[in-house]
């Protein structure tokens, strides 16, 4: 088995994990962290694409390097955006799960945002 | 292959494309800077210089009759990313340039901030991500580049997510967050599909990767993939349950956006993908699979809309029933059918923008003015609130189907072509669709045109009426749309390709 082969399985591996996590659990924090574990994988396939471009003679393609790079800011944005909505609904709420379905109030139009 | 070489190299005027996007883009750096006293007036501004470039971008692509190029700071792709302007993107743009002021010139009563009051943080936050969420579709709309156009879907749910929550109640908290974890997942998978193309083919630009795909099992991966990702982000069923608690919960203004717009972004890039990437692949199978989860959404959506005791949420159930229509032009897409079938889910998507955004802000307006929006109460409240509740039927129009209205010519395009292709089952599925919409729409309307006296809290300013019913007049006059406009919808559609299989 090369490197490549044995990076490919555990990228995988960490997809499906993350998958389980992020379908099972209700809790959001927990959700937030599969979803860096899927981050993770998806970043490992992009790093073994870039040893691709290694059998083309060059050292290591630079543009999924930049792609992660890129993917690495957003995937953060995302995890600071989901962790700030979580917190401010256990202050709100007292409690942070997406289990019961909440909605059924009527709307306040935003009107009455402080 | 003629037509590849000439994707590539930059046209002239092409110049505007980046201008559509910075427009906005600089606004919400400028906004934010600025704080929410003056973030009102920056994005009022901005918003007609933007529809001012969509307009003229637009023309350009009309009078050229091919796609319009961009190549960002010189360097061509495989290595550097294109911008590119399509008939679809083109009306796209329009569109997104015309819903987005309207939903402003509606949210000034709730989130401006009058002289010599402190500033607070809604306004800030709605202005910023209004401009925001115009950056994001445009660059959804024009991105040549399927990793730059993962960064834009990205940046349109960060700009989206929040608008739902404005208000800060628990349940529009929990809204949000589902709404990020689906959109979350559906950007990952993206991402992994993103990866795999390019580990295949080493370029992620559309029109390249266009040329070289060929029916292997990592391309049908990647497609799968992809496709379910921007499946969640559209929301069509059953990837929905996000959609009605967010849509239903936020301001109207931030609904209108939402619903009207932000889920076409996400549509416009699974036709991207499947019409423009994917054309080389037989599709005639995954295309099915679309429309029978489409069929699914506007039979599901509609039934569900039909029990539901709140007008918003009435509403958002019966955007989930509308997603599904876009989605029956993809089994119709090969053929002498394939351009009707076409512009039949274009026209779909335009005229459900135009005429959701106008019922959410007739909704909007009926819940401030009754205090409430229970469908059970709603009793008189057509005579005392006539002109929104204009806006509200003549959207509905659009819905059901019924001439004269954009959904009318929308569905007679779809319905003709799946007739002509032998497919009838989607023709059923539309007629009970429209029966369905009927059916809820009238739920609402009946009592509301009743003889009962309704008790208003306050009546409705006068402008934003207007604003609901010119978007509801918009969403009208588009079954007048002449043969060119059809024409245009085709400019940059790869139609030999599709055909020749």
């Amino acid at each position: 088995m090369t490197s490549a082969t044995l990076a490919g399985l555990i990228g995988a591996a960490l997809v499906g994990l993350g998958l389980y996590g992020v379908i099972v659990d209700p809790q959001p924090l927990r959700k937030i962290l599969a979803f860096n574990l899927i981050g993770s994988g998806v970043f490992l396939v992009f790093g073994i694409v870039a040893r691709k471009g290694a059998a083309a003679g060059l050292q290591s393609d630079p543009v999924p390097q930049a792609m992660v790079i890129t993917g690495i800011v957003v995937a953060f944005a995302a995890s600071a955006l989901a962790i700030a909505l979580t917190l401010r609904l256990f202050e709100e709420a007292g409690r942070a799960t997406l289990r019961s379905d909440a909605g059924a109030n009527p709307p306040g139009d935003g009107a009455d945002l402080e | 292959m003629s037509e590849g070489a000439s994707a590539i190299a930059a046209t002239a005027g092409g110049s505007l494309l980046p201008l559509a996007i910075l427009v906005p883009a600089a606004g919400v750096l400028v906004s934010f800077l600025l704080g929410g006293r003056r973030a009102e007036r920056i994005a009022l501004g901005l918003m007609p210089v933007h529809f001012g470039v969509a307009a003229a971008i637009a023309s350009l692509v009309w009078r050229s009759g091919e796609p319009l190029v961009y190549v960002l700071g010189g360097y061509f792709p495989p290595l550097g990313i294109a911008l590119r302007a399509d008939g679809f993107s083109a009306v796209m743009l329009v569109t997104a340039s015309l819903i987005i002021p309207a939903a402003g010139l509606y949210a000034r009563a709730n989130f401006s901030t009058p002289r010599g009051a402190a500033e607070r943080r809604g306004p800030l936050v709605v202005w910023t991500l209004l401009q925001a969420v115009q950056a994001a579709l445009s660059l959804v709309f024009l991105g040549g580049d399927l990793f730059n156009l993962y960064v834009a879907l990205e940046l349109l749910t960060f700009a989206a997510v929040p608008l739902v929550c404005l208000d800060g109640r628990p349940e529009t908290l929990a809204a949000a967050l589902r709404y990020l974890m689906f959109a979350l997942f559906g950007a990952l998978f993206y991402l992994l599909g993103a990866a795999l193309l390019f580990g295949a083919y080493g370029t992620l630009d559309i029109v390249l990767l266009s040329q070289r795909i060929r029916a292997e099992p990592a391309v049908w991966l990647a497609a799968g993939l992809m496709t379910a990702g921007l499946l969640a982000k559209t929301a069509l069923f059953p990837l929905h349950l996000w959609l009605p608690p967010a849509h239903a919960n936020a301001p109207a203004a931030a609904s209108a956006v939402l619903s009207g717009l932000v889920v076409k972004g996400s549509f416009f890039l699974i036709v991207r993908l499947w019409f423009n990437v994917l054309p080389a692949l037989p599709t005639a199978v995954p295309a099915a699979v679309l429309a029978a989860l489409g069929s699914a959404a506007i039979l599901a959506g509609s039934a569900l809309a039909l029990r539901q005791e709140r007008l918003k949420l009435m509403i958002a159930y019966s955007t989930v029933a509308q997603i599904g229509y876009l989605f029956l032009m993809f089994p119709l897409a090969s053929g002498p059918w394939a351009a009707e079938a076409f512009s039949g889910g274009v026209m779909q998507a335009l005229s459900h923008a135009f005429a959701k955004a106008a019922m959410f802000l007739s909704a909007g307006l009926i819940a401030e003015s009754l205090g409430h929006d229970q469908i059970a109460g709603l009793g008189g409240a057509g005579r005392a609130m006539p002109v929104t509740f204009l806006a509200l039927g003549l959207g509905g129009l659009s819905l059901m189907g019924l001439p004269p209205s954009g959904g009318f010519a929308a569905k007679w395009l779809l319905m003709k072509a799946s007739i002509e292709a032998g497919q009838w089952l989607w023709a059923v599925v539309m007629l009970a669709g429209g029966l369905l919409a009927g059916g809820y729409l009238y739920r609402a309307l009946a009592p509301a045109l009743s003889g009962q006296r309704a008790q208003l809290k306050s009546t409705p300013r006068r402008s934003r009426e207007g604003v609901a019913l010119a978007l509801a007049l918009a969403a009208v006059l588009l079954a007048f749309a002449p043969p060119a406009f059809f024409a245009f919808l085709q400019i940059g559609r790869p139609a030999a390709s599709v055909a020749l299989r």
